[in-house]
């Protein structure tokens, strides 16, 4: 199952290497991983998402919980959350196509950031799957690049990921 | 009082009690060096590779349960110290080591001995840190020794750029008392709960097993185990690691488990209904294969590491927490319990392990016109009163030391379980003497292993740390060779080694004393001979039986139930031929 494990860390030179190296040490997989400062100086937060059985996550937390550098961890899949990804997307277009690709932004709730003759960036957010929705939408023919920011995410609710 | 980084960082050793310090110098460490010459609280250990001051902290750490502390240069003299680093790592051994770096402004250009050790030891410590200020020096090291010997130990490494240690730049010192990190808590008591429900499960079992290990040990826990163990009457066998945790003569303990474990521990094992785990990791090499492990068992499972929980194989009732406090709680828990063990099921079960040990599954050839390295291990039990700080390298010779020399105290048993590392045993002994000065201090070696760190022969010699070299000499690789006669056809490729040195002229050109026994009569006196030269070191090479292996042994892919035994193994050792 895909999960999303947020996690407070100090904000220290080499605490980001310490986390991707004991995935790829220990053979989990990451898809995709974000981190950024916080509102604490002294803080940084990661969201990684990562796939595995109930048993390698739970291991994958585990160890997480061990490096030094983690202050403080929650898997998001275990309550409810809400998941944020962006993506700017740019595309080709044609006078034929130009309408087409413009509406179908809009039905992703997509915004055009920038056209040329003949391209668009667009810019789509939302959760992982609804930007691969996006992408499968499009005439794969026609994308240029595609870049996304992985997802992060925030729990549902009064709780929170803090000290 | 103002000091310079150099005097910080020895200053702030003294005042964390280290006695000794285990190092190798180069340029990036000069400037600490001159401060250690300046002073004389903290006795610097000079060895001739820094993979031996590791192995020499290591065995220091072992026998004492202090942390080792080393020091080396940056560059080749931090790679060297890598292998060290991640034997204490695996044993979960305390460690503090002191790296060199090159001077901060110039890290990251491929400076002059410029390695990333904080990147190399990254996968190989419980944590590092890369000091860039000098103000920081004091607190950084006095985080590293808190991290090392707290909650599950590990070796820490303190990389120090050189110009954070110039004699020139003098800042106020003063070592903090305590510290604390906030995002580091580990777990000491264990839940109420979970140990109650422990307790419940362990009073109804018919076929219990307290399997045991390193864990025991680490957490001075030896006493406790040992009440523990004795209140409920249940047998009790060890990992490799947790050797000497419980008497190994007391009639309770059943031998070690495992690969070379004993048929009765392994099929008290397979068998058993409950199984307590007491700061044990179930290892591959203790399991076997995994869907065969313990089929018919409930698992309680006591570590202060909760990834060591349910890693491997899944428990029904873990605790999170010290062995010591535990062990303590489940004590008065049993105690106080209306309900005892249930003797009638105990004196099936104990009847049934009678049995299995009644197949002697560790008798040899005692016969043999050859040395039997089993002999010569018991040989030296009976020697050193089994009160003896026994070290040991890598392969055949380690499991004979572990299987034939009966441990009845915690810390004499000094090995690399986890990564195995061969060059590990002499330095190691050195460490120990150093620790324990008045004590018999043997390393079992194969004269495989004992090339590894050959070289530190010479310092055993500078500091006078007279250790008794049991080299178990077959002229194999013998623990490769085992593997290759048995699963490869007895194809012995590259596990023979064809020219080896005279090990008494070896011994001798490094000053020491160096005995060749080739006949068996000749084992005992030259036992007794070494153990009497008590301020020299004493190479023993011993010409063993080289067709000899290790049994009984559960081979690739078996379960505990399935172990061959030497007297189903095909015919005699003697009778075949090798080299
Ligand atoms: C050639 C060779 C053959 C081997 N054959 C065998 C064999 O037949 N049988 C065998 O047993 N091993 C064997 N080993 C060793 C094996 O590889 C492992 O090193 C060993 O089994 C691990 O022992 P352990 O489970 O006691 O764990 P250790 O590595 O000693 O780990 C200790 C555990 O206790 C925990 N712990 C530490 N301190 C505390 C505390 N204060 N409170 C609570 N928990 C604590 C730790 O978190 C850890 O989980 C062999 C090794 C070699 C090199
Ligand atoms: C540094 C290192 N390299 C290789 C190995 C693999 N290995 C394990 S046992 C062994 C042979 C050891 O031979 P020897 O020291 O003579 O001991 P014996 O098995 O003959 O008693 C080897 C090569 C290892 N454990 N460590
Ligand atoms: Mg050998």
């Amino acid at each position: 199952m895909r999960h999303i494990i947020s996690i407070l860390m100090e904000n220290e030179s080499g605490a980001l290497s310490r986390v991707a190296g004991l995935f790829s040490a220990r053979g989990y997989n990451i898809e995709s991983l974000t981190v950024a400062p916080t509102e604490d100086a002294s803080l940084s937060r990661m969201t990684l998402v990562t796939r595995g059985s109930d048993d390698v996550i739970e291991q994958i937390t585990k160890q997480l919980n061990k490096l030094i550098d983690v202050v403080k961890l929650i898997d998001l899949a275990e309550s409810a959350h809400i998941e944020r990804e962006l993506m700017m997307i740019k595309v080709k277009t044609t006078e034929k196509t130009r309408a087409e690709v413009k509406s179908m932004a809009d039905v992703f709730r997509g915004r055009i950031l920038d056209f040329t003759p003949e391209t668009y960036v667009i810019e789509v957010t939302g959760p992982s799957e609804k930007l691969d929705a996006f992408i499968a939408a499009l005439d794969a023919d026609s994308i240029i690049e595609v870049v996304r920011s992985g997802a992060t995410g925030i729990s549902r609710g009064e709780k929170g990921l803090h000290l | 009082m103002e000091l310079s980084g150099a005097e910080i960082l020895i200053r702030s050793l003294k005042d964390e009690g280290v006695e000794y310090i285990f190092g190798y110098p180069g340029g990036a460490v000069l400037h600490i060096y001159d401060a250690l010459f300046r002073q004389d609280d903290v006795k610097h250990i000079l060895v001739r590779h820094e993979q031996g001051a590791t192995h020499a902290a290591d065995g220091y750490a072992r026998a004492t349960g202090l942390p080792g502390v080393v020091l080396v240069t940056s560059g080749p003299g931090a790679t060297n110290a890598v292998t060290g680093i991640a034997t204490a790592y695996m044993d979960s051994i305390p460690m503090v080591v002191i790296s060199g770096q090159v001077p901060s402004p110039v890290i990251g250009s491929d400076a002059f001995q410029e390695v990333d050790m904080i990147g190399i030891s990254r996968p190989c410590v419980k944590h590092n840190f890369l000091v860039k200020d000098v103000n920081l020096i004091a607190e950084t090291i006095k985080k590293a020794f808190y991290v090392a010997t707290t909650g599950r130990p590990g070796p820490v490494v303190v990389d120090i750029p050189k110009d954070i240690t110039d004699p020139r730049i003098k800042v106020p010192y003063k070592y903090p008392k305590k510290v604390s990190i906030r995002s580091y808590n580990p777990a000491v008591a264990g839940h109420k709960g979970q140990i109650k429900k422990a307790v419940d499960l362990l009073l109804t079992a018919e076929r219990p097993m307290i399997y045991s290990g390193g864990g025991v040990v680490i957490g001075e826990a030896s006493k406790e185990l040992t009440e523990f163990s004795q209140l409920l009457g249940y047998p009790v066998t060890n990992t490799l690691m947790g050797l000497g945790a419980y008497p190994a003569t007391d009639k309770q303990f059943i031998g070690m488990l495992g690969m070379h474990g004993t048929y009765e521990a392994n099929m008290g094992m397979h068998e058993s209904d409950v199984i307590i785990a007491i700061g044990a990791r179930f290892d591959d090499r203790v399991t076997g294969k995994l869907d065969m492990f313990c089929p018919y068992a409930k698992i309680i499972h006591i570590d202060v590491d909760p990834a060591s929980i349910s890693k491997t194989v899944k428990v029904d009732i873990p605790i999170v927490g010290e062995v010591k406090p535990v062990l303590e709680q489940m004590i008065d828990l049993i105690k106080e319990s209306k309900k005892t063990p249930n003797k009638k099921a105990l004196e099936t079960w104990w009847k049934q392990i009678k049995d299995w040990q009644a197949i002697d599954c560790l008798e040899y050839d005692r016969k043999s016109p050859l040395i039997k390295p089993q002999f010569v291990i018991e040989q030296l039990y009976e020697v050193t009163k089994g009160d003896a700080y026994v070290t040991s390298d890598v392969g055949q010779h380690q499991m004979w030391a572990a299987q034939y020399y009966k441990f009845d105290k915690p810390r004499r048993w000094i090995n690399s379980g986890g990564l195995g590392t061969m060059g590990f045993g002499m330095p190691a002994a050195i460490g120990v003497k150093l620790a324990h000065p008045d004590a018999d201090v043997a390393c079992v070696t194969g004269e495989a292993s004992i090339q590894m760190c050959i070289q530190e022969l010479s310092t055993a010699l500078q500091y006078k740390t007279p250790i008794k070299i049991v080299n178990l000499n077959n002229r194999f690789m013998g623990m490769v060779r085992q593997w290759q006669e048995f699963s490869y056809e007895s194809r012995y490729s590259h596990s023979y080694l064809d020219t080896l040195p005279d090990f008494v002229k070896l011994a001798e050109a490094y000053g020491h004393v160096g005995m060749r026994i080739d006949k068996p009569e000749q084992v005992r006196p030259a036992l007794e001979e070494a153990f009497a030269m008590k301020d020299r070191t004493v190479f023993l090479d011993i010409i063993t039986d080289q067709t000899e292996n290790v049994y009984p042994m559960i081979e690739n892919g078996k379960g505990h139930h399935d172990m061959k035994l030497r007297i189903a193994a095909t015919g005699t050792t003697t009778d075949r031929e090798l080299a």
